[in-house]
């Protein structure tokens, strides 16, 4: 594989975790950015003359941080208050980055909380999330959601300047705070979800784009802070994700469950949704999510739509009226 | 960072409370003010009289005109405010959500803007 290759490969496989902690570094989304950027074009020179590094990962984030605070550095000619900015970012790491260049799991986390804060818009939530987290260009965010480009971008471009200028903290947040937050970065990857499966928009019924990043996130997040409703919300979507193929016909029309070939359902991936639902059970702190996720589960189990244990069913929704009078079912 | 609480309520609400309740939630605020000074939170605070005193000023062409009132006609007005040092948003919400009036009304949280 050449240098080229690989550092393609690198960008679609870290460059969102070396962001979440270019962020951390820098304090700074835009500033992150530009870093992100800059180190990776440093990289296609360097590594093609030197050879790649042992660690990339780490190489990549101690020069995008050695590029961003330089770049400050020469703009405090004109600008006193960069150099300032330049030296608080020089002195808050070691200059030989060691650990601390090493991407940390927290950052993507935090990252993930930051872009679902409750102080910012629910809509932009989403948009930020897709974009900062998933790595989505505004163009496609846009392009998903049927929205035009420069009111994605706007959002975002908002978002960003509210996080900077009311300093919403890059933090995961403490344990009194985390149910409520939990639920809102939940429902982000769940907004996500629906907009991919349920395919208000668009040319094809379900939009499987969408879908992926939202088990992506999913799988992030479960990976990070495994909560029952976080392993609910993920057997959820894998479970109706796992009826992909048999969901529509030939023609694109939607097929419905009880008339679907569940032969063309997605064995591994039910069989992870469903241990995934009982894990979330049997923490007895599991909340709406993983009750509707125990519902997908029960139809995944039956063979045949007239082998569905119905009454089970029932009395899932009944339990989950009970947890969540709203009307999500 | 300083951030200004702006507190809004309904004035209605204070005037038909009993006065029990009213002397309750005036000592809930004595305990807040004095909870933040401890805490270091405390810049300032104050809380202002009813709307029925509120003059509004503008100047246009050098003139100046004068009206009775506030400046926008809504149902929950401008009672009070604090201003308060916090690390982050996160922090300035988790006082903001212990001002007694977050329960009936509204807090508004405003970072300040800060010129160099």
């Amino acid at each position: 594989m050449d240098v080229r290759e690989r550092i393609d490969q690198l960008y679609r496989s870290d460059s969102r975790r070396v962001l979440a902690t270019l962020i951390r570094l820098l304090g700074d989304f835009d500033r992150a950015e530009e870093a992100l950027h800059d180190a990776f074009t440093a990289a296609l020179d360097v590594w093609s003359r030197e050879g790649i590094p042992d660690n990339p990962r780490a190489w990549l984030v101690s020069t995008g941080r050695f590029k961003a605070i330089d770049k400050l550095r020469r703009a405090a000619r004109f600008d006193a208050a960069r150099g300032a900015i330049a030296e608080q970012l020089e002195a808050a790491v070691p200059p030989h980055g060691g650990d601390e260049a090493e991407p940390v799991e927290d950052d993507r986390l935090r990252l993930i909380f930051t872009c679902c804060h409750p102080a910012i818009q629910p809509d932009a939530r989403v948009a930020l999330t897709l974009r900062e987290v998933c790595g989505l260009a505004t163009e496609e965010i846009a392009r998903a959601f049927l929205a035009p480009a420069p009111t994605i971008a706007q959002r975002i471009v908002r978002a960003k300047g509210k996080i900077r200028d009311a300093r919403i903290p890059y933090q995961v947040p403490g344990r009194d705070e985390l149910p409520d937050r939990l639920d809102a970065v939940l429902h982000v990857i769940y907004l996500v979800f629906n907009e991919g499966y349920s395919a208000s928009s668009g040319e094809s019924i379900v939009r499987h784009d969408l879908c992926d990043e939202a088990v992506r996130l999913g799988r992030v997040l479960v990976e990070l802070l495994p909560e029952p409703e976080a392993m609910g919300l993920l057997a959820l979507m894998l479970l109706h994700d796992a009826r992909r193929s048999a969901r529509t016909s030939a023609s694109g029309e939607l097929i419905l469950l009880d008339e679907q070939d569940r032969s063309l359902w997605r064995q591994a991936q039910i069989a992870e949704g469903l241990s995934l639902v009982e894990r979330a059970l049997y923490s007895r702190r599991f909340g709406p999510y993983t009750l509707q996720g125990a519902i997908a589960a029960v139809h995944a189990e039956a063979a045949t739509a007239s082998a569905t244990d119905w009454r089970q069913i029932v009395g899932l929704y009944d339990v989950l009226l009970r947890v969540d009078p709203s009307p999500v079912a | 960072m300083r951030y200004l609480c702006l507190i809004y309520d309904e004035e209605s609400k204070w005037g038909t409370m009993p006065k029990e309740q009213a002397e309750a939630m005036m000592g809930e605020y004595f305990a807040f003010t004095e909870g933040i000074k401890q805490s270091g939170h405390y810049v300032g605070g104050e809380a202002l009289q009813p709307t029925q005193t509120a003059t509004t000023v503008r100047v246009r062409g050098g003139k100046i005109s004068t009206t009775d009132g506030p400046f926008a006609e809504t149902k929950e007005h401008l009672g009070g405010y604090y201003l308060i040092n916090a690390k982050d948003l996160n922090d300035a919400i988790a006082v903001a959500a212990k001002i007694p009036s977050s329960r009936i009304g509204s807090i508004e949280i405003r970072p300040i803007q800060e010129f160099n």
